[in-house]
């Protein structure tokens, strides 16, 4: 796939990935075998009909194509951009076993992209007896797909979001150069026009509370998130230029601040970047960092073997001349007048393997060694939103945080359901989306009357 | 949304705004606070709530001008919108009967003091009041406080309206006289402020309570920009705030936290000015 061109990518935040035009799409589509049992669609969590949709878009059918996806999945724009489909779809895909599988994300995304630009929709499903009213906490990924189906079954649908945009991690922890806000915000104009209400700045526990809403709604779906930012109590980590993962994205993506001072909101990058922590936030606070003009560093304690971000996200981030250092864990953050000087780290080896399978990391006695730097950025993992839990004692959490659920996605507060991030930890977009549409299924089937 | 229903200049460079907000009025609690965005390109700042009108669904903020946010929140006018405006935020002060209670309320510090003192007062409590400015032209709600106050003292730094000096030196010569007789302290206002306080009543074992007031962006524990380190704890001050026991919060980390941008904050600033005076 095309892609922008290096000094391009290094000077702004549009869109690297630049997806088929409708001839590539036509040639990669014609790959396909057309299993007979597909075993790509039984590793999608939304179980999209792929076979059918790449038949129908390599006979030029893009618009049958797009009503297929849009069946399963109300947001492909979204999802050839960002979903891991390289441990999903891709994986399972037949061809995949004697050599490169079908691009399923780049043809999916070029349908979505389709989708937007011609407007396409399903129409709604007539239901019969009376049309339930649905509040949806969140607006991310799981709230955004919960709405599309009780709107498509033609259920009154209000989705109330804390922050004063809509979009959850789409708008303020994906960068523009992976998910440009526009296709964020065509998605929700979408489910606007289908006649969801979208109300901002309500935080749901402060705001209003649950059992308030419940006064006016048949039923309420939480998808709040994992937002809490994990940060690691070593000494130095409240010097200023250190963030967290979150603060940063957020003040990039969601501030804008990489425009400042067009936009109000700063952000602090100076000439040397470290980020610890492996995962793809790690990826994009680096290519953030990279695009604000400094020299990035990632640090991470296992090597690039267990890194668990996405290999083209590496590939990406190591293209635009992020460095990478391996096997080598924070001790303390060094500091001057205030200000970051540099970061101790401790050698790490690697032990037995942990719960997750993946080698733990030991640290080596007496192998500290300091890099020096002006700020740090600890992307080390997010924890389950604990506002609602907190506020809603008869909502019940796990030790983790995360909101227990039974099979229809209901929590332990009758006519409450949730999913996302706030139900599994810190996951993806695609299953977000899935435990979305599956809630919004079981709210009808439980509370239809 | 969030119109400004009136808006004035109550002492220099201080403004006090009305703005309607009706579910976070019915929530209002002394101590909650809100962040507000001034424009479609603004940053999120945070202000105290002074006031809340539950009938009319309203609020009422206090502010200093301190920079380009604060400046063009204080150059609107009555029937402006602002661009969003979020909360009630924070845990509520802690109100009780708790005796004999001394409450500061240095600068801008004035505007969050008031709802304390009205509900300690409220509560069957003593209540002490201190407030203190630069110069008697930055005082405000001098009136209502002395109203509901039992007893009521001004310091300014320059001697232009009551004590010469600071509000820790009043609370330091009531503490003197009366210290076992205080159960509590509760001090808002500049950093440097409450960690002096801090320091007075800690040998003195009196409970002091500080409302923090660090950056913050979201305000609802998302990013962690507003973290203090409170008895050695990392603590979100947004979520878990903004009043701390004063004589654990390690003070110096935040005035050095509370500077971060300040070379930022004036380039935006002044990039504003220029813009303005172009036109
Ligand atoms: C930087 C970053 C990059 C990522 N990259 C990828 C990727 O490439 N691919 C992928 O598949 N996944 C990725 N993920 C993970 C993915 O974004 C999440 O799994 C997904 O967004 C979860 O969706 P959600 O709807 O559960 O929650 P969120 O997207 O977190 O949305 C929750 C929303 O609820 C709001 N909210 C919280 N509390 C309240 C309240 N009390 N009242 C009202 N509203 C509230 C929040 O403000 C937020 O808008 C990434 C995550 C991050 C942080
Ligand atoms: S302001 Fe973001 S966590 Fe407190």
């Amino acid at each position: 796939m095309r892609k922008l061109p290096l000094d391009k990518r290094l000077r702004s935040f549009d869109e690297v990935a630049l997806g088929y035009d409708l001839k590539e799409a036509t040639l990669e589509a014609q790959r396909c075998l057309q299993c007979k049992d597909p075993p790509c669609v039984k590793a999608c969590p939304l179980h999209v009909n792929i076979p059918k949709f790449i038949k129908l878009l390599r006979e030029g059918k893009l618009k049958e194509a797009a009503n297929v996806i849009l069946e399963q999945n109300p947001f492909p724009s979204i999802c050839g951009r960002v979903c891991p489909q390289e441990e999903l779809c891709q994986s399972a895909c037949a061809l995949s076993k004697i050599g490169e599988p079908v691009a399923i994300g780049r043809l999916e995304r070029f349908i979505g992209d389709y989708i937007l630009e011609n407007n396409i929709t399903l129409p709604k499903k007539t239901v019969s007896g009376n049309k339930l009213k649905i509040a949806i906490v969140g607006s991310g990924p799981a709230g955004l797909s919960a709405a599309y189906f009780l709107s498509m079954h033609s259920c009154e649908v209000t989705v109330f979001e804390a922050l004063h945009e809509f979009g959850g991690v789409l708008v303020y922890g994906i960068p523009n150069f992976r998910l440009p806000k526009e296709i964020v915000y065509k998605e929700i104009e979408r489910l606007k026009a289908s006649g969801v209400k979208f109300v901002k700045n309500v935080i749901v526990g402060k705001t209003v509370t649950v059992k308030e809403i419940l006064e006016f709604y048949d039923a309420v779906f939480i998808g709040t998130g994992a937002g809490l930012p994990n940060i690691l109590n070593i000494p130095g980590t409240n010097l200023c230029e250190v963030y967290s993962a979150n603060e940063f994205l957020i003040r990039i993506n969601l501030m804008r601040a990489y425009k400042f001072p067009n936009y109000d909101t700063p952000i602090k990058v100076g000439r040397k970047v470290i980020v610890i922590g492996g995962g793809n936030v790690a990826m994009d606070v680096a290519r953030c960092a990279r695009r604000l003009g400094a020299d990035v560093t990632i640090v991470y304690r296992r090597t690039e073997k267990e890194m668990p971000a996405r290999r083209e996200e590496i590939e990406n981030a190591k293209e635009e001349g992020v460095k990478f250092k391996f096997l080598a864990s924070p001790v303390r953050i060094i500091g001057e007048n205030g200000h970051v000087k540099g970061v101790e780290f401790i050698r790490m080896k690697l032990g037995e393997p942990d719960e997750s399978g993946r080698r733990r990391p030991i640290p080596i006695p007496g192998s500290e060694f300091v890099m020096e730097c002006d700020t740090v950025v600890f992307a080390i993992g997010q924890s389950p939103n604990p506002l609602i839990p907190n506020t809603t004692p008869e909502i019940k959490t796990n030790q983790w945080g995360c909101i227990i659920i039974d099979k229809n996605n209901m929590t332990t507060m009758p006519r409450v359901f949730a999913g996302g991030d706030i139900v599994s930890g810190a996951a993806t977009v695609v299953e977000a989306v899935a435990d979305g549409k599956k809630a919004a299924f079981s709210m009808m089937k439980l509370l239809g009357k | 949304m969030y119109e400004i229903l009136e808006i004035k200049e109550i002492a220099k460079e201080t403004y006090m705004a009305k703005v309607k907000a009706p579910l976070i009025a019915k929530k209002f609690k002394p101590g909650h606070f809100v962040i507000v965005r001034v424009h479609e390109k603004g940053e999120r700042i945070p202000l105290t709530i002074v006031k809340a009108d539950k009938r009319e669904g309203n609020i009422t903020l206090i502010f200093k001008v301190v920079g380009k946010t604060t400046l063009m929140l204080s150059r609107m006018s009555c029937g402006d919108s602002l661009a969003d405006i979020v909360g009630p935020l924070g845990n509520p002060s802690e109100i009780d009967k708790f005796g004999n209670v001394i409450c500061i309320g240095g600068g801008v510090g004035i505007a969050p003091i008031y709802p304390i003192v009205k509900a300690l007062k409220n509560a069957g409590n003593y209540v002490i009041t201190i407030i203190g400015a630069r110069s008697s032209d930055y005082l405000f709600l001098e009136k209502e406080l002395s109203e509901i106050s039992d007893e009521l003292y001004i310091a300014t730094d320059d001697g232009s309206k009551g004590f010469k000096g600071f509000v820790t030196d009043v609370l330091k010569s009531i503490l003197e006289k009366r210290g076992d007789q205080i159960n509590r302290v509760i001090v808002i206002g500049p950093t440097i402020m409450m960690k002096i306080a801090a320091e007075i009543t800690r040998p003195l074992k009196i409970k002091t309570i500080a409302s923090l007031n660090p950056i913050m962006v979201d305000g609802t524990g998302m990013c962690g920009a507003c973290r203090v380190k409170v008895a050695g704890e990392i603590k979100f001050a947004c979520v878990h705030g903004p009043e701390f026991d004063a004589h654990e919060v390690d003070f110096d980390e935040l005035i050095n936290r509370l500077n971060m941008y300040k070379e930022l904050e004036y380039q935006a600033l002044e990039k504003y000015l220029g813009e303005k005076s172009e036109k």
